[in-house]
């Protein structure tokens, strides 16, 4: 059986250059960069090279590139390292109700601990109302914390303007850009983001390793205690290889993304168009345009997004309901629940997520494999024909608007 | 209990009688039996297999059920119902970190099914386990009643939303490993007991419908523990010396009064210790902490043993006695179900009124909407409700229903 990878979202294969260039730095370089000997010297270079791999693509000064373990530690330390340090200034945070759970779990914690914190509501295609977003500001507000792309649905939020916002009130900006770097160009000084971050294993590098853009002058206090690396902003010793490996991950993007994105569009484009064509009752999850090239978030009603990827696996598909975090959990999921789509179609959303390797085949197989499917759960699902149908009410996920 | 629109059993269109169900079939240990397993063309070549999905709980009865089932040559996938997240729990409580057994177990069954190289999936059933065993777990004792949480699960979770599951999988069964058997006789199915008399569990599957049980297996039902134990070992998986479960399995300290009050809430339904004869002996602290047929804890010097012999939710009494006002010698069953067709006719079985409970000669009277007298031979002590009385004739179980 032929497997297919739908899943880029959730993670990807290391690139086999990125693999190639990593491999040396568990074996012949496996010195401690904070060494002073030959050992050490021949790995902290490799180190500044991938900081400058990274402060490339994203248009920073590398100085501005703060190595990570994973993306969510980079929104823990963008949230909760701002409240520590602007706590004389105020104790408000402005995010929206479709963050990753990295962020909307942070959130819920530093309430918690006295902060207080606004969950912008998305419209019924997952946008932000920014005039909104706007009027929440207060002389007490010390952060705005906004995605650039969303997870799930791939919405692509307007951060040029919402940095306008920030910069307009002198309110500092984080944004959890993870799904967005390597797939969309993300310039953080145009954007006038003082924080982002990026997760190694969403854009061809390995899991483990992360990186968070702080701009210069941003008062951070320590997130990780017990040693001088990283300006002392994060101690540790270096993840050497992975940091190699995300170096080389950004300058692959950076050269690719005009060449695979626009293929990897063309297929997402024509799964779509197939799949609403070939299904009745088929439901688009997010903005038609304003999304992300490879994202594909759709709901067939009556059906369990479980119960289709179940199939889905049994045929060899890779896709996932919700994100990876959250599958698993029946409740619908958050996104799918702010943009107020109905419970019963929240259950049934279905992420297709596309990278580099997929092919016209892969797509081709979907549209072949999926219609059957969606038919027989259909006819085995007890809300099929029913006039049971739920409302957005009892969608007891949004917690806040 | 409320009904939930969304979850009403539907036979789904693969077990209409007389669609794949028309051959007769397997029950116990040799499982299959009467129908090919595997599928072969005219050169021998393996064409199809059926399909099955084994509900694993980590636990060594159900590890050696897949392993049994992939042995004889169906095509097996593991499930496990995630049901009750404790770290979650405790973690809403007090933010720190839970011990969490279940996920333990989720790990072992995850880690057996590896070992078989089958696919393995969770399922989660939290919500469902919330609003369909728990709610009605405390509702029972909050009523006055002592629930039955297991034959629940088995009804609403493993053999309703775990067995749609497993159907939309398109497999032909679900197996788990209870020890209980099915068997076929003129058309209908019947639950028959386990091998093993010691732990047999037909007791908790009386619920089984005729269109559950054309799509169940049990494998283990013609064996015993030792002889499980034996093949686990001869399996060579990781939990052949795993301990059996005990108690409940979300209040896995056995405290359920602190789980109650953990739900629900302390320091309500208060009120008095009533002996038979009327007279007021003391003071409780909730009608939910007791049980009809408990002895121990209730606090009270008197000439005799006393026993809980009642409860009386309206004016939140406990009503206690010596032991012999715990017998009665007849009870009301209410929504019965029944392998037979329904009676309508008197007629005599043998009745098992709690799991550990050696059924007694009975004779069944048919009532209005689905409830049935029950009368004994002889006076039976401890009849609780909230519990099953299940109904037997020999090894058969022709039906049950709940004690009201």
């Amino acid at each position: 059986m032929k497997n297919i990878y739908m899943d880029y979202n959730a993670t990807t294969p290391v690139r086999p250059e990125v693999l190639e260039e990593m491999l040396p730095f568990y074996t012949q370089h496996f010195g401690n960069p904070s060494s002073v000997h030959w050992a050490g010297r021949a790995v902290k270079g490799a180190i500044e090279k991938a900081r400058e791999q990274v402060a490339a693509l994203i248009n920073c000064s590398p100085a501005e590139v703060v190595f990570t373990s994973c993306g969510s530690e980079g929104d823990n330390f963008a949230l909760k390292g701002t409240v520590d340090a602007l706590k004389e200034k105020g104790n408000h945070i402005i995010t929206t109700s479709v963050e990753h759970p990295a962020v909307l779990e942070t959130c819920e914690y530093l309430e918690k601990q006295g902060c207080e914190v606004t969950y912008l509501p998305v419209d019924k295609e997952g946008m932000l109302d920014l005039a909104a977003l706007e009027a929440a500001i207060t002389d007490r507000t010390i952060l705005i914390s906004v995605m650039w792309a969303n997870n799930e649905t791939g919405n692509i939020f307007p951060i040029e303007e919402i940095g306008a916002i920030a910069r307009k009130y002198k309110v500092r900006f984080h944004t959890d850009s993870v799904q967005a770097i390597g797939r969309i160009p993300v310039d953080v000084q145009k954007a006038n983001v003082d924080l982002a971050v990026i997760s190694g294993h969403k854009l061809g590098a390995a899991k483990g390793v992360g990186a968070m853009y702080i701009r210069r002058g941003t008062r951070m206090t320590q997130f990780m205690h017990g040693g001088h690396q990283e300006r002392h902003r994060r101690a540790g010793t270096h993840n050497v290889a992975g940091i190699v490996g995300l170096g080389k991950a950004c300058e692959i993007a950076m050269q690719r993304m005009d060449e695979d994105m626009p293929r990897i569009q063309q297929l997402r484009d024509r799964l779509e168009k197939g799949i609403l064509e070939s299904i009745p009752e088929v439901k688009l999850n997010g903005h038609p345009q304003r999304r992300l090239p490879n994202t594909l978030n759709v709901s067939f009603a009556y059906i369990e997004g479980e119960s289709i990827l179940l199939n889905f696996d049994m045929k060899g598909i890779a896709a996932s309901s919700g994100s990876a975090c959250t599958s698993g959990s029946l409740e619908p999921s958050h996104v799918m629940c702010a943009m107020c789509v109905d419970v019963v179609l929240a259950h049934s959303s279905t992420r297709f997520s596309l990278g580099p390797d997929n092919s016209d085949e892969d797509v081709d197989f979907i549209l072949r494999e999926l219609p059957p499917i969606v038919q027989r759960l259909r006819e085995m699902s007890p809300l099929y024909n029913s006039d049971a149908r739920m409302s957005c009410s009892q969608c007891k996920v949004v917690r806040r608007a | 209990m409320k009904e939930d629109a969304a979850y009403v059993w539907r036979p789904p269109f693969v077990c209409l009688p007389g669609k794949n169900t028309t051959r007769a079939r397997r029950t116990s240990g040799e499982c299959g039996r009467g129908r090919e397993i595997v599928a072969k063309d005219q050169k021998g070549a393996i064409v199809k297999k059926q399909r099955v999905v084994v509900a694993m709980s980590g636990g060594v009865d159900s590890s050696v059920t897949a392993a049994l089932l992939l042995e004889q040559g169906y095509e097996v996938i593991g499930m496990t119902m995630q049901i009750w997240d404790y770290a979650g729990y405790t973690a809403t409580h007090d933010d720190s970190f839970g011990s969490c057994c279940s996920l333990d177990d989720v790990q072992d069954a995850r880690r057996v099914a590896e070992s078989l190289d089958i696919p393995f999936y969770v399922v989660n059933f939290e919500k469902d386990f919330q609003s369909r065993v728990i709610d009605r777990f405390c509702e029972d004792y909050f009523s006055g009643r002592t629930p039955n949480p297991c034959v629940l699960c088995n009804q609403t979770l493993k053999f309703e939303l775990l067995m749609r599951r497993a159907l939309e999988l398109e497999a032909d069964y679900l197996a788990t490993g209870h020890y209980a058997q099915i068997v076929e006789d003129d058309g209908r199915y019947f639950l028959t007991k386990g091998l093993d008399s010691a732990k047999d569990q037909s007791y908790f599957l009386f619920t089984l419908s005729q269109q559950q049980m054309a799509h169940t297996l049990f494998p283990l039902g013609g064996m015993s523990k030792p002889e499980v134990r034996a093949l686990a070992a001869r399996f060579d998986l990781r939990v052949a010396e795993k301990p059996e479960s005990q108690d409940i399995c979300f209040v896995p300290d056995g405290d359920y009064v602190r789980f109650l009050e953990e739900q629900r809430g302390s320091d309500q339904l208060n009120g008095e210790i009533v002996h038979v004869s009327g007279e007021v002996l003391g003071h409780h602290r909730g009608i939910y902490r007791y049980t009809v047929g408990q002895r121990r804890g209730l606090g009270i010097g008197w000439t005799a043993p006393l026993f809980v012999v009642g409860i009386d939710v309206e004016n939140r009494r406990v009503i206690v006695g010596e032991k012999e006002h715990l017998s009665r010698s007849s009870l009301t069953v209410f929504d019965c179900n029944w392998s037979i067709a329904t009676p309508d006719q008197p007629f005599e079985c043998r009745c098992r009124i709690r799991y550990r409970h050696q059924e007694v000669a009975a004779r069944i009277l048919p009532g209005e909407n689905g409830e049935v007298h029950v009368e004994f031979a002889q006076p039976q002590a401890g009849i609780t409700p909230g519990q099953a009385a299940v109904f037997y004739d020999g090894d058969r179980v022709l039906g049950g229903g709940w004690i009201r």
